[in-house]
C-alpha cells in the first residue's frame, strides 16, 4: 500500500487544469491568482501552525482529492426526498459535491429583490456584482484550506436580500458529497448579503449519499448590511467516513445582528472556523454550536469575534458531547480592538465527556486593547452530574435511559434556540437517536 | 414488609450504621426521630439505593427480596419511594417529561401499558391538584428555581403519581409553612393502606400531628436506642435526646 502524501501543490496542479468560471474576468483571475499564492505560500495545515496544533489533517492528506469544477449529472430526487426536513416549506439550492443541481432546486414564489441564485451562473452572466463582495469577509491570513478554496471559487450559492425585505422562508442550501468511493472534493463558496433592514433564515446542510470517503472545503461568506438580521443553522452529517473542513466568515454593518448555530453532528474529522467582524456599532453576534463526536472522530471548532467597534455585542455558547474516543477541540477568540468602548462579549464552552477515553481541548482567548469593556469568558469539561442520575433512577427510570434524558438535556439548551420548529424537532429527533443508549463510564 | 437487620454501613471507612434493625409492616406508619448526623438519612439512602455508602454487614429485606442486591431503579419499581431532603435540580429536564418518564417505566414493570401524552396529562392534573401545585410546575425543569417548599411539594407529587408501597419522607416537613405541611400530610394520608407502608423521618412532632404513627424510633449513633408509640414522640419533643442516649447506655455523651 503506497502511503501517498497529498500536499498543497497537487491541488494547485488539478487548479491550472480545472475548467472554473469565468476565467478572463480580470478582477476574478487576480483573486484567483492571490489565493494561489497564498496557498503556496502556507501550504496545508500542519501542528506546526498554531491553530492547528490539537488538529492533525494526516487522515485527509495520505489521499489526493479529486477537485470537482463541473457537474457530474448526479440529481438522485428519491435522496433528496429521503433527506427533506418534514413539513418545512423552504427556497431551496440543492447542491452536489460543491455544484448546483437546477433539477433538485426550487426558488418559486421569491419576492422581488430577492436574489437565490448560482455563484458560477452569476459569475458567467453579471459577474461585476461579486466584485466587491466576495473575498471581503474573509479573515487577512487565511489557512490553506481556505485559500485553496478561493483559488477555484467554482460554484456555490448566492443570496442577496434587498433592503427592507422579510423574507418569508428560510433558504434551504443543501450540500451533498454525491460520488461513492471516489475521493472527490467539493467546494462550495457562499456568499449570503443582508441589505439595510432585511430579515433572513439560511440553513445550510451537509450530508452524504452512502458511507464513503469524500472531502468538502466550503467557505460561506456573510455581509450584513445596517439593521440586518440573519439567522444562520449550518449543518455537518456528513459521512463517518468524511472529512469537512467549513468556514463561516462574516462581517456585520450598524444595528445588525447574526445568529448563527453550528452543529456537528458527524464526520471523521471536521473543522469548522468562523470568523465575525462587528464592523459598527450596535452590531449583534450569537454564537451557538453543537457538537456530537463519537467513535474516534475529530471535531474542531475555531471561533473568532473581532470587535472593531463601540458599542458591539457578541455572546457564544458551544457545547459538546464527547463518548468513545472521540476528540474535541474548541477555539475561541475575542479580539476587542483600540477604540472598541462599551464591547459586551461572553463566551462559554461546556463538554460533557460521556467516555474515559474522550478528550477534549478547550482554549479561550482574549484580546482586549480598549479599556471599558465587558467580557467574560468560560469553558467547562465534565461528566453527568451523579446525583441527578441517581434521582431519576430512583424514580424507576433505568440507568442508561436516565443518562440519555440528562445528555440530551444538555444539548437541550442548544437546541432550543432554533426557532424552526420543523428543522428544531428534526435536530432534537437526530440527537435522540445518537444518545438513545449513554452507557455509564467508569471513573 | 421490610425488615432491616443488624445493618452496618460506612462512609469513607467511617462507620455510620453501627447495627441498625428496624421492622416495618404493610399497613404501618412508623417515625424515625434523632439528633442531626444520626444517620436517619443514610438508612433512608440505602434503603432507596443511593451510592457510596459501603454495607459491611447486615441485610436488607423488602417482601422477602434482598434489596441491597438491587439497583435503585428497581427497588423503585417495586415500590420503594424515598422523598429526598435535598431534591436535586436538574436544569433542561422538564418536570413533566420526568414524571411521564418514571411513570411509564413503573408501568412498564408492572406490565401495565404506558401511558400516552393526553392520559398521562389527566392524571398528573388530577394529583397536582392533590398537592395544591400549578399546573406550571410542569413545564419547568425539574426543581430548578423552585423554592424550599415547592421542592418538597414536587416529591409528594412524585410519590402520588408512582404510589409507592414503601414511601420514605426523609424532613419532607422541614422548612414547611403550616398550609404546605397540611398538604404533605394529606398526600401521605391519602397513600395509606394496608398495603402499604409509610416511613416519615421527621424532628417535628408537629407532622405527626397529622399523619399519626403507629411505631416512633429514636435514632442515636447509627442504631435504634428507643421505640415506642406515638406518646414518645410527645416525650421527646418535651425532653430532647438526651435523656434516651443516657438511659440506654449511661457511658454515652449527652448530645443535645
Ligand atoms: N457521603 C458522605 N460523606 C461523608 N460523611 C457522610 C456522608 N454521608 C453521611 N455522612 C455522615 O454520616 C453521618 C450521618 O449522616 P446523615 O445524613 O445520615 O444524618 P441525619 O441523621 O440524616 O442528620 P440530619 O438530621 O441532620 O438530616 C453524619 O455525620 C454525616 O456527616
Ligand atoms: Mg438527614
Amino acid at each position: 500500500m503506497s502511503q501517498a502524501v497529498s500536499t498543497a501543490e497537487d491541488y494547485l496542479a488539478a487548479q491550472r487544469l480545472a475548467n472554473l468560471p469565468a476565467v478572463g474576468t480580470a478582477w476574478l483571475d487576480i483573486r484567483r491568482n492571490q489565493a494561489r499564492s497564498l496557498l503556496e505560500g502556507v501550504g496545508l495545515p500542519t501542528p506546526r501552525q498554531e491553530d492547528w496544533k490539537y488538529t492533525n489533517i494526516r487522515p485527509i492528506t495520505r489521499s489526493t482529492f479529486d477537485p470537482v469544477s463541473g457537474s457530474s449529472g448526479w440529481n438522485d430526487q428519491d435522496f433528496l426526498e429521503s433527506i427533506q426536513l418534514p413539513g418545512l416549506n423552504s427556497y431551496r439550492l440543492v447542491f452536489a459535491d460543491g455544484i448546483l443541481v437546477r433539477e433538485l432546486s426550487s426558488c418559486d414564489g421569491l419576492p422581488a429583490g430577492v436574489t437565490i441564485a448560482s455563484v458560477a451562473e452569476i459569475l458567467r452572466a453579471d459577474s461585476a456584482k461579486l466584485e466587491n463582495l466576495l473575498g471581503s469577509a474573509l479573515p487577512t491570513s487565511p489557512h490553506g484550506f481556505t485559500a485553496m478554496n478561493s483559488s477555484f471559487i467554482a460554484d456555490g450559492a448566492y443570496l442577496d436580500i434587498g433592503p427592507g425585505i422579510v423574507l418569508d422562508k428560510p433558504v434551504e442550501l443543501v450540500f451533498i458529497c454525491a460520488c461513492a468511493g471516489e475521493d472527490r472534493l467539493g467546494m462550495p463558496r457562499n456568499l449570503i448579503v443582508g441589505r439595510p433592514g432585511s430579515h433572513a433564515s439560511v440553513i445550510e446542510r451537509y450530508l452524504s449519499v452512502v458511507e464513503a470517503r469524500s472531502l468538502t472545503n466550503a467557505v460561506s461568506e456573510v455581509i450584513l448590511e445596517e439593521d440586518a438580521q440573519l439567522t444562520h443553522q449550518r449543518i455537518t452529517d456528513e459521512s463517518s467516513r468524511s472529512f469537512h473542513v467549513g468556514g463561516l466568515f462574516a462581517r456585520l454593518g450598524g444595528d445588525s445582528r447574526l445568529d448563527a448555530c453550528s452543529i456537528t453532528l458527524g464526520g471523521s474529522l471536521v473543522r469548522n472556523d468562523v470568523l465575525v467582524n462587528l464592523d459598527a456599532s450596535g452590531a449583534t453576534v450569537d454564537l451557538a454550536g453543537l457538537y456530537l463526536a463519537r467513535g474516534r472522530c475529530h471535531i474542531d471548532n475555531h471561533t473568532h469575534v473581532v470587535h472593531n467597534s463601540p458599542s458591539a455585542r457578541s455572546r457564544e455558547l458551544y457545547k459538546g458531547i464527547l463518548n468513545d474516543r472521540s476528540r474535541a477541540v474548541f477555539h475561541g477568540r475575542i479580539t476587542v480592538q483600540a477604540g472598541a468602548q462599551q464591547t459586551d462579549s461572553e463566551q462559554n464552552n461546556q463538554n460533557l465527556l460521556l467516555s474515559r477515553e474522550a478528550e477534549v481541548d478547550t482554549k479561550p482567548q482574549l484580546e482586549i486593547y480598549a479599556d471599558d469593556v465587558k467580557c467574560s469568558h468560560g469553558a467547562t469539561v465534565g461528566q453527568l452530574d451523579e446525583m441527578a442520575v441517581l434521582y431519576l433512577r430512583s424514580r424507576g427510570i433505568g440507568e442508561s435511559q436516565a443518562r440519555g434524558i440528562l445528555t440530551h438535556a444538555f444539548a437541550g439548551e442548544i437546541l432550543e434556540r432554533i426557532e424552526l420548529d420543523n428543522l428544531r424537532l428534526h435536530l432534537d429527533h437526530c440527537v435522540s437517536h445518537r444518545l438513545s443508549s449513554v452507557e455509564r463510564v467508569v471513573s | 414488609m421490610l425488615n432491616v437487620e443488624n445493618l452496618n454501613v460506612a462512609v469513607a471507612d467511617e462507620p455510620i450504621l453501627k447495627g441498625l434493625s428496624l421492622q416495618v409492616n404493610a399497613g404501618e406508619v412508623h417515625a424515625i426521630m434523632g439528633p442531626n448526623g444520626s444517620g436517619k438519612s443514610t438508612l433512608a439512602n440505602v434503603i432507596a439505593g443511593r451510592e457510596g455508602y459501603e454495607i459491611t454487614s447486615g441485610s436488607v429485606v423488602f417482601e422477602g427480596q434482598n434489596l441491597l442486591e438491587l439497583a435503585p431503579e428497581d427497588r423503585a419499581r417495586q415500590g420503594i419511594f424515598l422523598a429526598f431532603q435535598y431534591p436535586v435540580e436538574i436544569p433542561g429536564v422538564n418536570n413533566v417529561y420526568m414524571l411521564k418518564a418514571a411513570v411509564n417505566a413503573i408501568r412498564k414493570h408492572r406490565g401495565d401499558e404506558e401511558l400516552d401524552a393526553i392520559d398521562f396529562l389527566k392524571l398528573v392534573r388530577e394529583k397536582l391538584k392533590l398537592v395544591e401545585m400549578k399546573e406550571e410546575f410542569l413545564h419547568r425543569p425539574v426543581n430548578v428555581g423552585f423554592s424550599g417548599g415547592e421542592k418538597k411539594r414536587n416529591e409528594i407529587l412524585q410519590m402520588a403519581l408512582l404510589e409507592p408501597r414503601l414511601a420514605m419522607l426523609d424532613e419532607t416537613d422541614s422548612g414547611l409553612d403550616i398550609d404546605a405541611l397540611k398538604v404533605v400530610a394529606s398526600g401521605v394520608n391519602g397513600l395509606r393502606g394496608k398495603d402499604r407502608a409509610i416511613v416519615l423521618v421527621t424532628h417535628y412532632q408537629r407532622l405527626l400531628d397529622f399523619i399519626v404513627p403507629d411505631h416512633v424510633h429514636v435514632l442515636a449513633g447509627g442504631r435504634v436506642l428507643k421505640s415506642g408509640g406515638k406518646e414518645l414522640a410527645l416525650e421527646l419533643e418535651e425532653r430532647g435526646y438526651g435523656w434516651v442516649e443516657q438511659s440506654v447506655s449511661p457511658s454515652a455523651e449527652t448530645a443535645l
